[in-house]
């Protein structure tokens, strides 16, 4: 593996980040203040607890998901796909690298813009609300297998997609609501029973109680089936971009 | 010379059963500029593709500085830098970051120095911190090289470098291609303007339908490309050839009335005018003459008989 090749690509990926740093930071950190305002305040002042932890605070883990998934998607797809779209994959293809340098770089690059965000995110909730976190070990892995999860869905999604639609079909249609109905900001318990078994097949629960279990220490699910669930869903990605790059779907002529 | 790229037996088609290379043999030459001319689709651009790794042949090997492109594609890759016939280039980019990247990505240290060395030679010096949506269209084709020579590769492809391009910008990329010959790169260009080989050329390879008609040397080449033919078009039909110019080897059309001469404008003496005196002095009467050259068209149609017979 190129380590320079790899460095190139993360560094020129995180310029572009960088260089529209006011959209990046101040986006997420008004759309979260937004959330409290919305959420916490006029629906909270309603809820006053969910399981012994105010809603304030209840709805911190999953908005923090929420936004990281989205970001590590949208990052991840984007910045493959531009190259396609710009007819600059020439390069990456002629270049003496393989797919691993690839993927580390944009898979990297968008895993740490989506990182960031999750903190910045953090950050701004800790002036709106008391959080704890009881097991920060279990909640920065979560939070970087989560950003790595879904940077790599979303480079597979890029290399799907043909037109810039395709590119918004997926985490419009599928992640955004499954993210939203995976008790971002209620708990599943909230839920009549039908409806909790309904959600036990979507697969952002797992995530997003396991993170939340990092911070207060309760979960829908059993934390061991979290983990598993996240675990699982990376090596399925990495599987799929393993067979891509093997045969060279909708890359190498 | 010995070869630093080595083409043999490859084939290339795709899932549509489109065959774009047929059999492509070709021995590249280390420190020439070859120039590779052919009519569009046919396969010019697939096979310069193909030997750069973004797309691979279905049969056939390929070897760069003895380095298989697909067994061993890092060492057959770093020694080639390609210029595709595309202008693609992310438009946000400063020029001085792009050229970088390259570099990067071809697993070389960061080096300011070259990168000023290559961004002066093309000009691109006063330009490099410009975003690449700022500059014109030949600024933006020289960004296009200065990335290819980032990583200072031994092989350069370039794919149509002059297709749209002005006169004088023309004239500057072929000054640019001869400096890179004198510093030992050997170059690869597709084509399909004449002059183009003409101009800075050592050997010409003609290229169509996915197969390889001939590899020459240019001036050979540009010999048998500099055919004329003269039309004499005659008051009264003839029945055959008069016998005084017989070595002229005149071709009879339009049931007599019409004799063909070819000739080359590179021949020390066209024999024009011994053959009109000839056919005075044999009593035919001219109606009228006319000379047309042969087209780059007309010869790869000959090419492609010939190659066929």
């Amino acid at each position: 593996m190129s380590l320079r090749a790899v460095n190139a690509i993360y560094t020129y990926e995180m310029r572009r980040f960088f260089r529209t740093m006011a959209q990046s930071f101040i986006s997420p950190v008004i759309s979260t203040s937004l959330y409290f305002v919305v959420f916490g305040g006029a629906i909270g002042s309603r809820i006053d607890q969910v399981e012994g932890v105010s809603y304030g605070a209840f709805i911190v883990p999953g908005l923090v998901m929420l936004t990281v998934m989205t970001q590590a998607l949208s990052n991840a797809s984007f910045g493959i796909y531009f190259p396609k779209f710009m007819g600059t994959m020439y390069e990456l293809l002629s270049a003496p690298i393989s797919f691993l340098e690839i993927v580390a770089g944009y898979v990297g690059a968008a895993a740490t813009k989506a990182l960031f965000i999750g903190v910045v995110i953090m950050v701004t909730a800790s002036f709106f609300v008391e959080m704890q976190i009881a097991h920060p070990l279990a909640m920065v892995a979560f939070l970087l297998l989560t950003c790595l999860s879904f940077a790599l869905f979303g480079f597979i999604i890029g290399i799907w997609a043909d037109n810039f639609e395709q590119l918004q079909l997926i985490p419009l249609l599928v992640v955004t609501p499954l993210v939203f109905l995976g008790g971002s900001f209620y708990s599943i318990s909230m839920l009549p029973p039908f409806w909790q078994t309904v959600t036990l097949f979507n697969p952002v629960v797992y995530l997003i109680s396991g993170f939340r279990w990092s911070f207060y220490g309760q979960a829908d699910v059993p934390i061991a089936v979290s983990l598993l669930a996240i675990a699982g869903f990376t090596a399925l990605c990495l599987l799929v971009i393993w067979w891509i790059f093997r045969t060279g779907w909708r890359i190498r002529q | 010379m010995p070869s630093i790229v080595s083409v043999r037996g490859v084939r290339k088609s795709y899932d549509t059963g489109f065959e774009a290379l047929k059999g492509v043999d070709l021995e590249i030459e280390d420190g020439e500029i070859l120039a590779l001319l052919g009519p569009n689709g046919a396969g010019k651009t697939t096979l310069i593709s193909t030997i750069c790794g973004i797309s691979q042949q279905t049969e056939g090997t390929i070897t760069v500085g003895g380095h298989d492109t697909l067994k061993d594609f890092r060492a057959a890759r770093s020694l080639i830098g390609l210029v595709p016939q595309e202008i693609a280039l992310e438009p946000f980019e400063r020029v001085e970051n792009a050229v970088r990247l390259t570099r990067g990505l071809f697993g070389k240290r960061r080096d300011d120095a070259v990168i000023e060395k290559i961004l002066r030679q093309l000009s691109l010096w006063d330009k490099r911190d410009s975003k690449i949506n700022e500059l014109s269209g030949g600024m933006k084709r020289r960004v296009l090289i200065a990335k290819a020579l980032s990583h200072e590769p031994r092989v350069l492809f370039l794919d149509e470098p002059t297709a749209g391009v002005d006169v004088e910008l023309r004239q500057d990329m072929w000054n640019v291609v001869r400096q890179l010959r004198a510093d030992g790169v050997t170059i690869i260009l597709t084509t399909h303007y004449i002059e183009e080989a003409e101009a800075i050329a050592d050997r010409v390879g003609v290229i169509s339908a996915g197969r390889i008609l001939l590899v020459e040397d240019k001036d050979a080449l540009m010999r048998r490309m500099g055919q004329k033919v003269l039309r004499i078009e005659l008051d009264s039909p003839l029945g055959a050839v008069p016998e005084a110019l017989a070595d002229y080897d005149l071709q009879i059309e339009d049931e007599g009335r019409t004799l063909l001469y070819t000739y080359h404008t590179a021949a020390p003496r066209s024999g024009i005018g011994r053959l009109i005196t000839g056919l005075t002095q044999a009593g035919v009467a001219l109606a009228d003459v006319s000379t047309a050259q042969s087209s780059l068209e007309d010869i790869f149609v000959d090419l492609v008989k010939e190659n066929a017979a």
